[in-house]
């Protein structure tokens, strides 16, 4: 009716509710938490500027960093186009054919998620590496030597692996909104059927797997466990290393670490321009398209998602349950206590990102200033900043004797001393999870704030409330479930967080994770069994909330 | 259409009483204004809202009446102009009443229960004075009286949508506000309720005794509820009355063609007739025309119910059908005169003719007509 008439536009616009202080202080507390959390970016270009921008080039052009560069650069590729060659058809098997046991399919298509990619390098590498579990198999049967997994291809087949489910599951939800009628009027148009696919389908579709890949390409680039682990040189690998020794030239972690950020940022605008592009025309029926008809397709199809199943699932879930029968005594040196510091940091970062991201979300719901976009914007730094990055500007923070005297004249030493003061404490650690994963609370808090009517808070400031009167017994209730949903996620995500937590953990403090990589390297693969089931069970919990979230919200 | 039921309203008399004793402004604007950037929603707006009565702002989209309504309560500062409530100044200069400290209900289109209140607490939502007895006492009285007595433990979404308005009444109704705000109250609500919940609201607010405003673009809808209308148009007041008035003598062309189907008869005004080219009336036809107006040419409004069709020869027929429109138990015909003039004519279902019949119009109105000199 005439709810969105011109007027109401405009109303939305100016944003005017007539109480200015209220969303004035709302608004300094959100600028100070995006202030603080975009601080580790500030300070990496401080600490890199130190070094004079001829030595910095002299650094990038070094034939070593060029080869950083385009390893990255070839993994990155290879992980987008296989992530779309998987996860895309997949979706299509799954949501418009006649394949066999879909829904099955449909789970255990998404299921490899729940393993932490660092995990699944660690299982491949028992499993293909040599003397790792296949190859002990297979010796009896004659067979000396399996193809070696380090490398490029180990790197690239794992993080394909566990990270194709974001182009699967953003293919099936834009096929699954999908106007089934609009390829019927095609049809009706004199289409073919694959002609209607080609015209009609596929640009409708095509924001849903751009969004899936950009995920997907973005975690290739910034995770840092597969590289380390497949031992393939990389940004985050190298940062890791260079961070760690004593002979690399001054400033090249910084160096590193500045470059893996720009393209991070290439990356992210072209996301955001895809992301711009699709608020077109939206067909609005529900009718699903007719289901095609396999026919004999239907033995390769379900050939190709057994293999998927059996490589993303299979393998991990198998050599961790192998791990675990066979370990023997090796599984029970496991100490509790480790478990125990990795609940704590979790709920702390939790509770703190909820606390921060309230009046953020809150803002940027409520507000379209382009005060509150920035804001808003900016606490979403720890989204694009990899961990590795993240722990590295935390330590510069923390331990350069004269980083904030630069702009801190006053007062810069005692603070400096208060800075060095936290190195490798918890405290700091939680601050990092705080500042990687507050993007999450502030999403799900923010649409739920948004599902809230304004007409509700208006309603109650009619019967006699004031604007913080009306938030907490109208609004609050409403967005507790969102809130509590992205305490949850923080939660999760900040358990199975791994290089900040290496970087940044005090000395002797161990988590499920730390634990992972130590024992790792010790070579008692057995005592990793329980920890890492663990993490699994963690991650698949995760996306339980993830999922009943967007149920809630839809 | 909407008159007959204007006629056998049995409140009509009380509305013209009302008129003629004008009582007390509860609430009274004065030069309102309301600009968005470089768009003006609302220009220089005056109007006051008497004790006890219901004033319908009607208007098409856009029109600004719901920014005013905004305004009223609190949720918009005017950006000139001034707002009295009570005898106080609520918004003005420097002046700015919140919502919350105004006393003033809103009932919104789409009803703005709280989800996870039960029916009860709802409606004790805005009683924070009172202790529990009284609320408890006072939330029982309320859905007494919007007819829901029992269903206070319900959850909103329980409810269908004519006991969600129901809902939205009595909360707002609850703090006994000074004055009442109504957006859009019945769009939200399928045909058939909204004729049903219209008698019903009336009944609630008159008993209630409540000043209220309303917002709505139907015509029908004002019509029939409203003590007093006015009608807006880009912003402006365009007219205010009772309804019978505003419909039957409506100001500009914009308000005739907005109230109802109206079709514009060109005429010249004589000494002592009118000439149409369906036939010459006294002059009395037409309302208030004064003798500056002799030699003119003017427009004269006249409504489907106002004219008949009857077939006849080419020779004697003053027009052809060129359309109709079937609406159940009515035909309306419309008929294109010798001169060009489109006008329509209303008739019961039996009275079938064809498009392209050649028919002769008659006057058939028993009331004096509206009219507007001719454009150009």
């Amino acid at each position: 009716m005439a709810t969105s008439d011109r007027l109401d536009r405009l109303r939305n616009d100016a944003g005017d509710d007539g109480d200015e202080a209220t969303s004035f202080s709302l608004a300094v507390v959100a600028g100070a938490v995006a202030a603080v959390v975009s601080l580790p970016v500030v300070v990496l270009l401080v600490r890199a500027s130190d070094y004079g921008l001829g030595h910095l080039l002299g650094l990038v052009t070094q034939p070593s960093s060029v080869q950083v560069l385009v390893n990255s650069l070839v993994l990155t590729g290879i992980v987008t186009v296989g992530c779309v060659a998987v996860g895309v058809p997949l979706a299509v098997l799954t949501v418009q054919t006649d394949l066999p046991f879909r829904r099955f399919w449909t789970i255990v298509g998404a299921l490899p998620l729940v393993v932490p990619s660092y995990i699944g390098a660690f299982t491949f590498i028992a499993a293909f590496g040599p003397r790792g579990e296949l190859a002990d198999l297979l010796a009896p049967l004659g067979i000396e030597r399996i193809p070696a997994i380090y490398g490029l291809h180990g790197a690239a087949l794992v993080l394909v692996l566990f990270t194709y489910p974001y182009v699967f599951l953003t293919t099936r939800a834009a096929l699954l909104s999908f106007d089934g009628t609009l390829v019927e009027a095609a049809r009706t148009l004199n289409h073919s059927r694959w002609g209607a696919f080609k015209r009609v389908t596929l640009p409708q579709i095509l924001p849903g797997i751009t969004a899936g890949t950009l995920l997907a390409s973005l975690y290739a680039l910034s995770d840092f466990g597969t590289p380390a682990l497949m031992r393939y040189q990389v940004f985050t690998q190298q940062i890791y290393v260079a961070q760690r020794s004593l002979g690399v030239p001054e400033g090249y972690p910084a160096m590193l670490s500045l470059q893996l950020l720009a393209v991070v940022a290439v990356v992210l605008a072209l996301e955001s321009r895809i992301g711009g592009s699709t608020t077109a025309y939206i067909s609005r029926g529900s009718r699903q398209p007719n289901r095609i008809r396999l026919g004999a397709w239907k033995w390769p199809a379900l050939a190709f998602t057994t293999s998927v199943a059996v490589l993303g699932l299979g393998v991990p879930l198998g050599v961790l349950g192998w791990w675990l029968y066979r370990g023997g005594e090796s599984v029970f040196q496991f100490d509790p206590a480790v478990a125990w510091n990795s609940l704590k940091v979790a709920v702390a970062a939790a509770l703190a990102a909820t606390l921060m991201a309230l009046p953020v979300a809150g803002y940027a719901a409520r507000s379209n200033s382009p005060v509150s976009t920035v804001v808003d914007r900016l606490t979403y730094v720890g989204y694009a900043v990899p961990g590795v990055v993240l722990g590295l500007a935390l330590i510069y923070l923390t331990t350069s004797a004269d980083l904030l005297t630069w702009w801190l004249p006053v007062g810069g030493d005692s603070a400096q001393s208060l800075l060095r003061s936290v190195y490798k404490t918890v405290p700091l650690l939680v601050f990092a999870y705080v500042v990687r994963f507050l993007p999450q609370a502030v999403g799900t808090i923010r649409s739920s704030v948004l599902q809230v009517d304004p007409k509700l808070t208006e309603a109650a400031r009619t019967l006699g409330r004031s604007s913080t009167g009306a938030f907490r017994e109208v609004t609050l209730p409403l967005i507790a479930p969102g809130v509590a949903a992205g305490a949850a996620l923080v939660f999760l995500t900040t358990m199975k967080e791994l290089p900040a937590t290496l970087l940044l953990s005090p000395i002797g403090f161990e988590t499920l994770v730390s634990y992972i990589w130590l024992v790792r390297e010790a070579g008692s693969y057995g005592a990793a069994a329980i920890p890492a089931l663990v993490l699994v069970g963690v991650s698949a919990l995760s996306m339980v909330v993830i999922l009943a979230q967007e149920r809630y919200n839809g | 259409m909407a008159d007959s039921e204007l006629t056998t309203d049995a409140s009509v008399d009380a509305r013209s009483e009302s008129t003629a004793d004008a009582p007390d402004a509860v609430m009274e604007l004065e030069g309102v204004t309301k600009r968005y950037g470089s768009e003006t929603a609302v220009r220089d707006l005056s109007v006051s809202v008497r004790d006890g009565e219901l004033l319908t702002l009607l208007g098409p989209s856009g029109c600004g009446k719901t920014t005013t309504l905004r305004m009223l309560a609190g949720l918009e500062r005017p950006s000139e102009g001034t707002i009295t409530l009570a005898d106080d100044e609520v918004a003005g200069p420097s002046t700015y009443v919140k919502a919350e400290e105004r006393g003033v209900g809103i009932v919104f289109q789409d009803f703005a229960l709280f989800p996870h209140l039960s029916v009860r607490e709802n409606v004790a939502f805005g009683l924070t004075d009172h202790d529990g007895d009284e609320t408890e006492e006072r939330v029982d009285e309320l859905l007494d009286l919007v007819d829901m007595p029992g269903m206070g433990d319900r959850s909103p979404d329980q409810l269908s949508g004519g006991q969600q308005q129901r809902v939205a009444l009595a909360r707002s109704l609850a703090p006994e506000p000074d004055i009442l705000l109504l957006d859009e109250p019945f769009s939200n609500l399928d045909v058939r309720l909204r004729v049903e919940m219209r008698e019903e609201v009336r009944r609630i607010l008159k008993e209630a005794g409540v000043t209220a405003v309303s917002v709505t673009h139907d015509q029908e809808e004002a019509l029939s509820i409203s003590d007093r209308v006015a009608v807006l148009e880009d912003g402006r007041l365009e007219q205010i009355g009772d309804p019978e008035s505003v419909f039957e003598h409506p100001e500009s062309r914009f308000v005739a063609s907005f109230l109802g189907q109206a079709g514009f008869l060109s005429a010249r005004v004589g000494e002592t007739t009118v000439d149409t080219c369906i036939g010459s009336y006294d002059r009395s036809l037409l309302k208030g025309l004064s003798d500056g107006y002799t030699g003119a040419m003017v427009d004269v409004l006249v409504r489907p119910d106002d004219l008949r069709a009857v077939p006849a020869n080419e020779a004697n027929a003053n027009g052809a059908i060129v359309r109709r429109q079937y609406t159940g138990p009515s035909f309306i015909y419309h008929v294109e005169l010798d001169n060009g003039d489109v006008v329509r004519c209303l008739h019961n279902h039996a009275e079938d003719m064809d498009v392209g019949e050649p028919v002769t119009v008659d006057l058939v109105s028993d009331h004096s007509l509206a009219w507007y000199p001719a454009k150009g």
